[in-house]
């Protein structure tokens, strides 16, 4: 194996290509990356492309330094049954809302690939 | 066998606070010292009785080893374990358990922090992980934000409920001579304050102060030659269920369900048998949910339970008696203050004292809702 799962995950994002690993077995998927599936210690873990499909489960706006504008950050559950922190773009901040239905997008920001969500 | 504990084999001999507030030109060490030397001698014992050293430092994480050097101690052990601000609670676990077992004879937990005077900032080594950090969420508030909105969303909780934990705080506060922040302090007041991550503003984060605190450990039988009322560790438990937010399994429900569901069954006693409660309360969402998950009330109704002053002075159940991190202090690390408040509580030497207290419990939370904690002390009249 050349890198960890985490680069593995990152150079895909790079790629604009979202991933998760799902453990053969049990079929759960997982995020972050890992070299087990997280309780049972199974290593049979495969990659997968994710849906990019999610349902926005927390939600909070940030006050920021004027004259940056205030920016949001939530916790989106994708439809595969993970969850991750991202940020809902294409919208006022206060406009978010919990139980919104969101799809990925991948950009890049400061040279580095980043995962956004915008509203369906 | 997991899960034992030797029910009030130990008891807090001593304890003390020092420097609550600001205090310029204090190290953190210093402050530190100056509350352990205090706490021994509380307990009327000599600092040369010390073998068991259980140290945070905000600035140090080998702090037990510079305090063992400043203290002129060799230990026979000495513990820097950081679960962040629940940390003290679990040193509680470790230490009953070696003075049960003649590991060690006498536990100094102690702790100092100069964070308010010597930078103004909440000081700590931690930080989001690499999978949050770039949605630059701040560290840690918007954590407990989102465990707020999922409250909110769930169970119909408001911003006036998590004032309301605001209000009380600083109303025990307000008759605490060590309480940092005092002076009127209203719903509408907090309600209009500056968000900071919604939905908490301002005014529902606690205080950044220095302060340090101390207690020293001794087993129950001797502890009862000391000077002061000796207070028997009756249950300790921790619990960890994730460390980011976002790996938080129900952003409504923490660990405190498990640390505390394990602390009472060690000590035979439940919710309706704890007579004051000690909160680690970073934000006013801490207040509703621990009170939730420790049994005080059903999950949802944290914030209804709050409501018209119930936790406040002349209250029905006494929380966070010293005014809490929201009031009284936060030099960083707030878990040693919640348990030398419900100690105090116990002996009946606190600057509030509730009547007749006999059973008091101390929680503590550390990272992101991450550690949880649960201490629960009797009096002698327990055991």
């Amino acid at each position: 194996m050349s890198t960890g799962p985490g680069e593995v995950w990152r150079q895909a994002l790079d790629e604009g290509r979202l991933l998760l690993q799902r453990a053969q077995s049990s079929g759960t998927v997982i995020f972050p990356p890992r070299l087990m599936e997280p309780g049972t210690g199974d290593t049979d873990l495969e990659w997968i492309e994710a849906s990019g499909m999610g349902t926005v489960y927390a939600a909070t706006v940030i006050a920021r330094k004027p004259p940056e504008p205030a920016s949001n950050v939530v916790l989106v559950d994708l439809d595969e049954h993970v969850r991750l922190m991202s940020r809902i773009d294409g919208i006022a901040a206060e406009e978010v809302r919990i139980g919104m239905r969101v799809r990925a997008r991948v950009l890049t920001e400061g040279d580095e690939p980043l995962l956004v969500f915008e509203a369906v | 066998m997991g899960g034992t504990f030797p029910r009030g084999a130990a008891s807090i001999a001593g304890l003390a606070t020092f420097g609550l507030g600001a205090m310029p030109g204090w190290t953190s060490i210093e402050l530190a010292a100056r509350a352990g030397l205090a706490a021994i001698a509380d307990a009327g014992l000599a600092l040369g009785d010390v073998d068991g050293l259980f140290v945070c430092l905000p600035d140090d994480m080998l702090g037990g080893l510079a305090i063992a050097e400043y203290f002129g101690l060799a230990p026979r052990f000495t513990d820097c374990n950081r679960t962040g601000g629940s940390a003290f609670m679990s040193h509680v676990a470790t230490a009953s358990i070696m003075l049960a077992a003649g590991y060690i004879d006498t536990a100094l937990i102690v702790y100092g922090s100069n964070q308010r005077s010597g930078g103004g900032k909440l000081a700590t080594p931690v930080k989001s992980n690499r999978y949050e950090a770039p949605y630059r969420p701040i560290f840690p508030a918007s954590s407990y934000a989102l465990a707020a909105s999922r409250h909110f969303h769930e169970f119909g909780t408001t911003r006036a409920q998590l004032a309301e934990v605001a209000v009380a705080a600083r109303g025990w506060a307000n008759t605490n001579p060590e309480a940092f922040a005092q002076g009127p302090l209203t719903i509408d007041e907090i309600l209009a304050a500056r968000m900071l991550s919604s939905p908490l503003s301002v005014k529902d984060c606690c205080l950044v102060t220095d302060g340090a605190a101390a207690i020293v450990l001794t087993r129950t039988e001797r502890a009862r030659d000391c000077p002061k009322p000796p207070v028997p560790v009756l249950g300790a438990a921790a619990a960890t269920w994730h460390s980011a937010i976002s790996q938080m399994p129900d952003l409504t429900t923490t660990a405190a369900a498990e640390s505390g569901a394990r602390a009472y069954q060690m000590a035979g006693v439940g919710p309706g048998d704890v007579d004051v409660v000690q909160l680690y309360d970073a934000f006013t969402i801490n207040t509703i949910l621990f009170l939730e998950d420790l049994g005080f009330c059903p999950k949802g109704e944290g914030g209804r339970f709050v409501e018209g002053g119930r936790i406040a002075p002349g209250g029905a159940l006494p929380v966070n008696t010293n005014g809490g991190g929201l009031s009284c202090c936060h030099p960083g690390m707030y878990g040693l203050f919640a348990i030398v408040e419900a100690a105090r509580q116990v002996r009946g030497d606190a600057a509030n004292p509730i009547a007749d207290v006999e059973v008091a419990l101390a929680h503590g939370n550390g990272g992101t809702l991450s550690s949880q904690a649960t201490v629960i002390l009797g009096s002698t009249a327990t055991l």
